[in-house]
């Protein structure tokens, strides 16, 4: 029965780190509809701070919706012609371009913060305007849009696929609208979901970037765990979860069936 | 190509500068050499590296487990628990600190329960299990597309050739995860290493480099400093990463 044990031992580890990951989640959404949690749930269930939160985050959260919408469309408008252009041309120049887009990846955040503040940060009406974040969020989530066109890209036979086009009469514009577009939107919709996830999220780079008249979701997020009572940080917590789990979810489905078609 | 307008202007002229402006107070480039030398720096630089190993350390032991028994068994409540074990990817740095306060700290779970007074939210161990936490979800999903590839065969002939169910896991089924999961260590101590989210809500009286680097940038004004820690820190993290994809050519976010 030594099989057995073994079995028991892996399930232990498996439920335990399930319990550590999962009970703070539970706790946070508990203590944000509790009306007082150092009394405890017996003080009884009350979404007056999710009101609250809204009162005095409502911008923060509209600014992040705004922030993940404009980014998703530059990575859009930048990284589709880009991953075409890579999957059309490989070679090692076409490589040494993606490792160097993917370096956003690699190096934290804080530290390309700091790269951006110095070069820009003497620039007064960029430094302070919300674009200024938002060039933050672009390189930090254009290697997720690249990346995930060109892997579904690299996949098919683009060049057969467009030589038939055009001896059909297609123009490029025709032929990259007919025919690029709808082969990568498996590609685009992961990307896009990642995106937007990620910039929903992003605070290494943002808490650097911000300005206190430009919070984002999750800088609000700091700062509410540091100077708001325990119950208004987590109704904010709560609703960051209510935000970020079915985009997470969605991303991971989409990510999975682009894929799956890749392969 | 616009691409490669936007990462030259936001990309490569910036870090170029910071790079510079790493050399530009009275130390001159020996300000590199410092960080070795100032205890006050060096000493950051050890406990972020032994925090970060132990981070890699027990996710991997609990991953590696984990991810073994949920890719070999199939049973009711499988999927929720994968699911549970996934959903952190998207926390942000900072939200983990909280969910470890809530844990950890002067009202956390864990003083409510035990007698007397137990608080570590803000300890080193309470950095440590932040790590944990962001990481176990990472190095799971890594260590689980290996795993998947395993052939279960070799391990049924192992056992049919009598051998016990510890020198299965030592000769078969290690060997085989090896890159992986050297892969899956380098992506967890990279992103511990660079973890600022986490550490600025737990660690306000622990010096890690992120820390530091926030601190000599915003109160000391130590602009060449930050920056060349900066630096320093990017190279460890890349060079990590890059390890990490030659070997399973997975990329996962760093962040944190």
């Amino acid at each position: 029965m030594i099989k057995s044990k073994t079995k028991i031992l892996q399930l232990t580890v498996t439920l335990t780190a399930c319990a550590f990951l999962f009970v703070p989640i539970i706790l946070s959404v508990l203590a944000g509809v509790t009306a007082n949690y150092f009394q405890g749930i017996s003080s009884g269930f009350t979404l007056k701070w999710v009101f609250r939160v809204w009162e005095l985050y409502a911008d923060s959260i509209f600014l992040s919706m705004r922030l993940a919408f404009s980014c998703l469309i530059m990575t859009l408008i930048i990284g589709l012609p880009a991953a075409y252009g890579l999957a059309r041309n490989p070679g090692w120049l076409s490589r040494l371009l993606e490792e160097f887009i993917s370096l956003p990846l690699a190096v934290p955040g804080l530290a390309l913060a700091l790269a951006l503040l110095q070069l820009y940060g003497s620039m007064k009406g960029f430094r302070t305007s919300w674009t200024f974040i938002l060039v933050g969020h672009v390189l930090y989530t254009m290697p997720f849009m690249v990346r995930s066109i060109l892997a579904v890209l690299a996949s098919i036979d683009l060049k057969t696929l467009e030589e038939g086009a055009a001896t059909l009469g297609a123009s490029p514009w025709q032929r990259f609208r007919d025919i690029v577009v709808p082969n990568a939107m498996p590609g685009i919709l992961a990307g896009a979901l990642t995106v937007v996830t990620l910039s929903i999220g992003e605070f290494n780079l943002t808490w650097m970037l911000h300005t206190p008249y430009l919070k984002t979701l999750p800088v609000g997020l700091a700062d509410s765990y540091a100077s708001m009572r325990l119950e208004v940080a987590s109704a904010y917590t709560l609703v960051f979860f209510v935000l970020i789990v079915p985009l997470l979810m969605a991303m991971q489905w989409a990510s999975a069936r682009a894929q799956r078609i890749s392969q | 190509m616009p691409l490669l307008i936007f990462s030259i202007a936001f990309l490569a002229l910036p870090l170029v500068r910071l790079f510079l402006a790493s050399g530009e107070s009275e130390a001159g480039w020996t300000i590199y050499l410092d960080i070795l030398r100032k205890p006050r720096y060096l000493n950051t630089l050890i406990l972020t590296v032994l925090v970060s190993l132990a981070t890699t350390f027990a996710a991997l032991a609990v991953s590696t487990t984990a991810g073994m028994f949920l890719s070999r068994n199939r049973f009711k409540g499988r999927g929720i628990l994968l699911s549970i074990m996934t959903l952190p990817l998207a926390f942000p740095g900072v939200v983990i600190g909280f969910l470890i306060i809530l844990l950890g700290g002067r009202q956390g779970l864990i003083n409510q329960i035990t007698p007397g007074h137990v608080v570590f939210a803000y300890s080193v161990i309470g950095l440590f299990l932040g790590y944990l936490y962001f990481s176990i979800p990472r190095v799971l999903l890594t260590v689980m597309a290996a795993a998947e590839k395993l052939d279960p065969v070799l391990e049924e002939a192992a056992r049919t050739l009598g051998a016990s169910p510890f020198r299965v896991v030592i000769d078969v089924i290690l060997p085989g995860l090896m890159p992986s999961l050297v892969a899956a260590g380098a992506i967890a101590f990279a992103t511990a290493m660079g973890a600022f989210g986490t550490a600025f809500t737990l660690a306000t009286n622990i010096d890690v480099i992120p820390m530091v680097i926030y601190t000599e940038f915003t109160l000391s004004a130590n602009i060449a400093m930050a920056a060349a820690l900066s630096i320093v820190l990017g190279i460890v993290t890349w060079a990590l990463l890059l390890i990490a994809r030659s070997l399973s050519g997975t990329t996962v976010a760093a962040g944190g």
